[in-house]
């Protein structure tokens, strides 16, 4: 209630503020006359002037001068739109005398203009461009725009865009003249705990001479500062675990492949390559014959990343990687090799350039959650399709025939071949599965990054890290080292920058591995030497 | 009492090995200068410059091959981390033929170029002993060494072997590469150190300048041909193979592996800097790019395509693939990678022994 009448109250103040400074009524002649013709300071203190009390035809007139429609003879204005005269004041169409001339703008005339434009902005039916004209405004706070902006304060339904508005009014506030005046809105800025308000302090911290409301403005700040650390502190760990689930994805497929079978896959990362390349094909092909359906293309393109990834790793191992079972540094060579093949095929069929992969309209945008944290919806979604495909992965491996058999080889392939296990299979689709889920993997970082040929070596140090780090045969070290390191880095990056986090997470890992060279979760017994 | 048989040391090279040695030493000592420098370009006899750069360079890439063998054809470990010591040793000369350049850089500064453009008044404390010859030389044995040397203790003594040193060196590379391609480490970011104009106050870009250079990487090849020779053959190198074929055997009859490790991998570490320093000032570029993942590992392809533990093979599998590599980046560009790949894959399922242990197999069966 106390807020409706100190609007009320303010409206009332505004009003007889505006009848002071000219009369109340819509745009007028003298007004019109008084913008277009004369110097330079006494136009826009007109069009100032006119602002406060702006209706359409002020608006229209305003759009005219912008655009370069309006014409002066004498003390009279037209504007001029398609060779035909209209009167600015009525709208009523007139002849434009033989001698009127083309009204001149100088810059800083142009800039009064467009922001008056903006500010007219405030009006407009559509709420993206009064949030835009907001926007503009707060950018540029000036003490004259604030009859017209508490015009708008209480025309304004959408609560996003009015708690802009009041912070439009504050910062205009902030500017003014009067002591009182500038005291009340640090102290309402206050309240207001954005990154943009604390911006907006600071900017007139240092500007400001009274000392009572420097204080204030001190006060505020800090009282701001002590709310966005927590947003601060909540995005780092967000982003970290953003990174985590995305380490996460790359590792485990890198987690069966070498984890469970011993293969020093160097060609892990082109393997996620084909994923996202897959991912690329299906978009290429929704936006040709399902356009309609286009937003959906991920759910038919995750599948597809799979299966193509899926079909090349089990190639591979049937072709390359079973004659080489035990031999890991020969391995390491001859992956390597296929690496470079896979990565020289997709340049060939594909071109050498990045490929653009939009991301869907519903991933787009996020959650506010404070102020100053936003939780954008395809990390959202790459996290919880990390844990998907890691519970998918749980499952397979602990639970079915598959899963068994793959463990059962693992742990003794001659045994298991005696149970009546095809081993040679098994490690087939095992090899497949790992690749497979390397696919997935790049199905996901084709919606955060760019997918090109060269997609995959920037992970493959990171995945070795992950799956070394995490420790050899175990699905759960890696979860740890992926969401470890992750938070690590971000939490590191906060002070260090990015390039230097990564070294220092490097330079950890080797000392780690010094330390613990089985990794987090060093397998006992037997299977410890092997 | 029995007997026990001692395997007689065997000489360092047989008759026919030391005379193709002298062969090869003659040709490049004096036939390849002569032919360069004294016969006349138009003639059919003349040995191009193109020609010169070209082996000039792959005898650097050669000598790193011939490391690469000691490390993992004779010890059984592969490492993925000696790009990191080729551009270690190339960047330590890179510095000093920077300051070489002194005040005829763009900028007119005793300071390089790429200092004045980041607007630093004074050089960094590693630049120190940059404009000495000598301390360049001691340098460029010393910093490899030292890296390798402690990376290599804490490695070795906790016991780090097979898959596990590779990655590890791998990411030691990669966390160094990320380190040279910043610029405030004052090593000339992502661009490196390029343009340079004298050694010894001697300009660089003469032919003669070029054959000297050459001559050097040449016998510098051709010792460590030599020392690598005596080192494998010497008990120190039973022990390596001893270590390489079971380590734990090993250290069951006694040895502790790790100073046997240590010092051959330091050495190999210190070849691979020797030949980054001869590489710098014949192709006149370093970069971070030399640290890439991509040229570790195919170090590691030159000694595999030779044909590991012959010592001769990485230096002709080096000279195979580079020329190779040569001749199709300029005929068939888009092929190199293709080519490359199957080479990789093809080594390893078909030929374990490489080109020398295949041409030796092919001996073996028309006797």
């Amino acid at each position: 209630m106390h807020r409706h009448r100190f609007i009320k109250l303010f409206m009332a103040l505004c009003a007889g503020l505006c009848l002071a400074a000219g009369p109340a009524h819509a745009l007028t002649a003298a007004e019109a006359t008084a913008i277009a013709t004369g110097e330079t300071d006494v136009r826009i203190e007109a069009l100032n002037k006119a602002m406060a009390t702006a209706d359409d035809k002020t608006a229209a007139f305003i759009q005219a001068m912008a655009d370069g429609e309006v014409k002066v003879a004498g003390d009279k204005v037209f504007v001029v739109k398609d060779d035909k005269g209209l009167d600015p004041v009525s709208g009523a169409a007139v002849a434009v005398p033989g001698g009127a001339e083309d009204l001149v703008n100088n810059n800083r005339m142009r800039g009064a203009l467009d922001n008056a434009l903006a500010a007219l902005k405030l009006f407009s039916k559509d709420d993206k461009l009064r949030l835009e004209g907001v926007k503009a405004l707060l950018k540029e706070p000036d003490e004259a725009r604030l009859p017209l902006v508490e015009k708008a304060l209480a025309a304004e339904a959408s609560p996003a865009i009015k708690a802009q508005l009041e912070l439009a009014r504050a910062a205009a506030l902030l500017g003014s003249a009067d002591k009182a005046r500038r005291l009340e809105a640090a102290r309402a800025l206050g309240q207001n705990k954005t990154p943009e308000t604390k911006l907006l302090l600071n900017e007139r911290l240092k500007i400001e001479t009274e000392a009572d409301v420097k204080g204030q403005l001190q006060a505020s700040l800090q009282a701001i500062e002590a709310a966005l650390v927590w947003g601060d502190k909540l995005g780092a760990l967000f982003s970290g675990i953003s990174l985590g689930s995305i380490l996460l994805l790359v590792a485990l497929g890198l987690a069966i492949t070498y984890g469970l079978m011993g293969v020093i896959n160097m060609a892990h990362g082109e393997l996620m390559m084909i994923g996202a390349y897959a991912t690329y094909v299906v978009q290429g092909l929704f936006q040709k014959y399902l356009p309609g359906a286009f937003d959906w293309y991920l759910l038919a393109a995750v599948p597809v990343a799979f299966a193509a990834s899926a079909l090349v790793g089990a190639a591979l191992e049937r072709s390359v990687i079973r004659f080489l079972y035990g031999r890991p540094l020969e391995t390491l060579l001859a992956t390597w090799g296929i690496s470079l093949m896979l990565m020289q095929g997709v340049r060939t069929l594909f071109g050498a350039q990045n490929v653009g992969v939009e991301t869907p309209r519903w991933m787009s945008g996020g959650v506010q959650v404070l102020s100053n944290l936003t939780l954008p919806y395809n990390r959202l979604v790459i996290i919880g399709f990390a844990a998907a495909v890691l519970l998918g992965m749980a499952f397979l491996i602990g639970k079915t025939r598959l899963g068994l058999f793959v463990r059962g080889v693992t742990q003794n392939r001659p045994i298991a071949s005696c149970m009546g296990v095809n081993t040679a299979r098994i490690d087939t689709y095992a090899f497949a599965l790992g690749s497979g889920i390397a696919g997935l993997a790049g199905c996901a970082l084709s919606q955060v990054g760019n997918v090109g040929p060269d997609l995959g070596q920037s992970y493959i140090v990171d995945s070795f890290m992950v799956v070394v780090l995490g420790g050899v045969g175990q699905l759960a070290g890696t979860v740890y080292a992926a969401m470890g390191l992750g938070i690590l880095n971000k939490l590191l990056e906060g002070w260090t920058g990015a390039v230097l986090a990564k070294i220092a997470v490097l330079v950890f890992i080797i000392i780690f591995i010094q330390k613990r060279p089985q990794g987090i979760f060093a397998m006992k017994g037997r299977s410890a030497e092997a | 009492m029995t007997n026990i048989l001692l395997p007689t040391p065997a000489p360092l090279l047989g008759r026919k090995a030391w005379s193709l040695f002298l062969l090869a030493l003659i040709t490049v000592g004096v036939l390849a200068p002569v032919f360069n420098l004294l016969v006349p370009a138009g003639s059919a006899f003349h040995l191009s410059d193109y020609g010169v750069a070209l082996v000039g360079k792959i005898m650097c890439f050669a000598i790193c091959a011939l490391a690469m063998d000691l490390i993992w054809g004779y010890t059984g470990i592969l490492s993925l981390g000696h790009g990191l010591f080729f551009a270690l040793g190339g960047y330590v000369m890179g510095m000093y033929l920077m300051r070489q350049i002194g005040r005829d850089g763009n900028y007119k500064s005793d300071l390089p170029d790429f200092m004045v453009f980041l607007d630093w008044k004074t050089l960094p404390w590693h630049w120190t002993f940059s404009d000495s010859f000598i301390a360049t030389l001691i340098l460029i044995i010393a910093v490899p060494g030292l890296v390798a040397f402690v990376f290599g203790y804490f490695a070795f003594r906790s016991r780090i072997k097979g898959v596990y040193f590779s990655i590890i060196t791998q990411a030691m590379t990669f966390a160094a590469m990320l380190l040279f391609f910043r610029n405030e480490t004052g090593f000339g970011g992502n661009n490196g150190f390029t343009d340079f104009k004298r050694i010894l106050d001697i300009p660089i870009a003469t032919p003669s300048m070029r054959m000297t250079l050459f001559v050097l990487t040449s016998l510098t090849l051709l010792g460590f041909f030599l020392l690598a020779r005596w080192l494998v053959g010497s008990k120190f190198g039973r022990v390596l193979q001893a270590i390489r074929d079971a380590e734990t055997r090993v250290m069951f009859s006694g040895y502790s592996p790790l100073p046997y490790k240590l010092t051959i991998w330091t050495i190999s570490a210190i070849m691979c800097g020797i030949a980054g320093a001869l590489y710098v000032p014949q192709v006149g570029i370093i970069n971070p790019g030399e640290m890439s993942a991509a040229n570790s590992i195919e170090i590691a392809i030159w000694a595999a395509v030779g044909g590991r533990a012959t010592l001769i093979g990485p230096i002709v599998g080096a000279f195979i693939v580079n020329g190779a590599k040569s001749w199709l980046t300029v005929t068939a560009p888009e092929f190199w990678l293709y080519f490359l790949g199957a080479l990789f894959i093809g080594v390893t399922l078909f030929l374990p022994n490489g080109v020398v242990g295949l041409v030796k197999k092919l001996k073996g069966e028309a006797q």
